[in-house]
């Protein structure tokens, strides 16, 4: 009996021990050695010293501010498009899915079995000057000879949003799932129609702003888009969502949209394979310039500063997310 | 989204309220709903398409980026290419490795999770969740910068410095550990503990309770989390690229050849990853339906 419950005491810690050990050594130490390489000086011949260099920090940001901007703005578009991408996809899947929602979830995450990087090069061959895409539509005179997609920022912000679509419509699919459907028939019941007319002043007001932005970084005239996207908007204000969405549906899928805005939201801001293989020079991420900076010209103390700035910049948003939306099972929601 | 559903009980004033709604309801729920998944999976699906597609290809020049002509050429000579069997074969020797480890450690921590209360327990919960939200870029970044300063440290020569196969199968671990926890510990939620307690009733001590009793019962979220484990590690290319040094991977030989030209042995290498992952994917789902309905009419026996 004694060594019973001696075991039950110390046997947790037998179990995490060597995992948590390894995450410790290659995780939580490494976070820390790169804060003090950051404040390193010197060069890989020469060799570095800890000079304890504050001053880099403000050095890199004043350099990459731009890059660092970029990157969050392209990962925020990326992240907003794939919401408005995901969400009617895992709603269908989840409400209307019926005898195909099997395939439909397979199909979602079949992207994943082929390599992340080949898949970005399909979308080279795919948006390419007289590809698959755009020549058919320049044989017809739809588009003009010189339109182009490959090497725009367009390209780099669609391409973000195709890979890390999956990581959003997976966790708003489990959300829309478990929820209990017969909540939107009673809500139905005690009066719940179209949502007039705040429906139609959000769809407006939403789809002209995202379109203005969406527009000014693509580089397609925010005018002509931001009217494009507050009349579509506006459509979808007024015939597609209802108060029963509003009032039942979309709170109770707040657990799927904080997981899956962070599961796509944190890799599209580092990722620099899109900007590197469907953007140009002037589209380039942060990503981009860390491992340049490391892997090209070997300068380890910017690139650990920037590298260490935007881990935290993600840590602190984190925070902040996770406080404004009341989420304190942080694992539980990744699930 | 939400297209008010046409309900049958309604009373005559809610019906005339409702009518158009409910028109455009079944008119969305008919065709727009459809129409739209159909368009959204093809864009999920048309990238894979066009990779399996251009391993038939027969390209003039190095670059694989347009159609020419059919040919089985590449597919006959899947390693005709120099360096690739070298990074294929890397691949896979970390791939396994890295899930092997990986699954052991993280089963341990999501047993530990899922069934013991102990101190400490919110702050393992953070060190699981933190590796998964940071960047791949600050990972590879970290780990690469803890290698290079490794060299002030009396340690082996080789051990992690400098770079080498070593390094890869070090970071491949750490990135699934959290995977594996995560995955483990979300099948893990719903665990019969009854069966446990009846077999130390019936005199098994804990270690054949575990082996008979409780690992049986888990094999199945263990499993999916190696596969999830073993996809993660083939196809990570940032990482890898900050801790390989001279070493080819398979996702490094890709990045490696994007600017030279890729040759079509990629795409055919790729397309056999692809249908081999799915083949895996769809046997396990069988295999555990099949688990499950002869747990049913036992259960009923």
């Amino acid at each position: 009996m004694r060594r019973a419950l001696h075991l039950r005491a110390i046997a947790p810690y037998a179990l995490l021990l060597p995992g948590l050990l390894w995450l410790v050594l290659f995780y939580v130490y490494p976070a820390f050695q790169m804060f003090l390489v950051s404040m390193w000086t010197g060069n890989l011949d020469a060799g570095f010293v800890q000079s304890w260099n504050w001053g880099i920090y403000p050095e890199a940001i004043a350099e990459y501010w731009p890059w660092l901007a970029r990157s969050i703005v392209y990962g925020g578009l990326a992240t907003i498009l794939a919401f408005a991408l995901g969400f009617p996809l895992a709603y269908a899947i989840a409400f209307r899915g019926g005898a195909y929602k099997n395939v439909l979830l397979f199909l979602v995450i079949a992207p994943f079995f082929t390599s992340f990087l080949l898949r970005t090069i399909s979308w080279k061959i795919i948006l390419a000057d007289n590809g698959l895409l755009l020549g058919p539509l320049k044989d017809v005179g739809l588009l003009s000879e010189e339109f182009r997609l490959l090497a725009t920022p367009a390209a780099v912000i669609a391409g973000i949003t195709y890979n890390f679509l999956p990581f959003m419509t997976l966790p708003l699919y489990v959300a829309l799932e478990r929820m209990d459907k017969r909540l939107i028939e009673a809500a139905e019941d005690l009066y719940a129609g179209p949502w007039r007319p705040q429906g139609i002043i959000a769809g407006l007001v939403i789809g002209g702003v995202l379109g203005v932005v969406v527009g000014a970084v693509m580089g397609y005239g925010p005018v002509v888009v931001g009217i494009v996207g507050a009349v579509a908007g506006a459509l979808v204000g007024t015939f597609l969502i209802s108060q029963a969405f509003i009032r039942v549906t979309l709170p109770l899928a707040l657990p799927g949209i904080f997981a899956g805005s962070l599961l796509t939201f944190i890799p599209a801001v580092g990722d620099f394979i899109n900007a590197e293989l469907l953007g140009n020079p002037q589209s380039l991420m942060i990503g981009n310039v860390i491992q340049a900076r490391y892997l090209e010209v070997t300068d380890y103390p910017t690139a650990s500063a920037l590298s260490f700035v935007l881990m935290l910049a993600i840590l602190i948003g984190l925070f902040f997310y996770a406080r404004l939306l009341g989420t304190e099972e942080l694992t539980g929601a990744s699930v | 989204m939400a297209a008010t559903s046409t309900t049958t009980s309604a009373t005559a004033a809610t019906a005339t309220r409702r009518a158009p709604t409910a028109r455009l309801g079944r008119l969305i729920d008919r065709w727009l709903l459809p129409i739209y998944v159909v368009g959204v999976t093809t864009y999920l699906i048309l990238p894979v398409a066009v990779m399996i597609l251009f391993s038939f290809n027969d390209p003039t020049g190095r670059s694989n980026l347009n159609w020419r002509e059919f040919s089985l050429g590449a597919w006959l000579n899947p390693l005709g290419r120099p360096g690739l069997g070298d990074a294929v074969r890397n691949s896979l020797v970390v791939a396994f490795l890295s899930t092997l480890v990986a699954t052991v450690l993280g089963t341990m921590i999501g047993l530990a999770l899922a069934r013991y209360a102990f101190r400490g327990r919110g702050a393992t919960n953070i060190l699981i969740f933190l590796p998964m939200s940071t960047p791949e870029i600050v990972l590879g970044a970290s780990l690469l910068t803890t290698f290079v300063a490794s060299v002030q440290l009396p340690l082996p020569e080789g051990l992690v410095f400098p770079l080498s196969i070593r390094t890869i199968l070090i970071a491949h671990i750490m990135f699934n550990i959290s995977y594996v926890v995560v995955t483990v510990k979300a099948r893990l939620a719903n665990f019969p503990r009854h069966l446990e307690e009846a077999a130390m009733d019936l005199g098994a001590n804990e270690w054949t309770t575990f082996w008979k009793v409780t690992f049986p019962l888990i094999l199945p979220g263990v499993i999916a989390a190696g596969l999830l484990a073993f996809s993660l590690s083939i196809d990570d290319y940032v990482i890898t690229a900050f801790t390989s040094g001279q070493t080819q991977t398979f996702p490094l030989f890709i990045y490696g050849s994007q600017l030279r030209g890729i040759p079509v042995q990629v795409n055919v290498i790729g397309t056999i990853i692809f249908v081999t992952a799915v083949g895996l994917v769809l046997l396990t789902t069988l295999w555990q339906r099949r688990v499950a309905a002869r747990d049913y009419t036992a259960g009923r026996a």
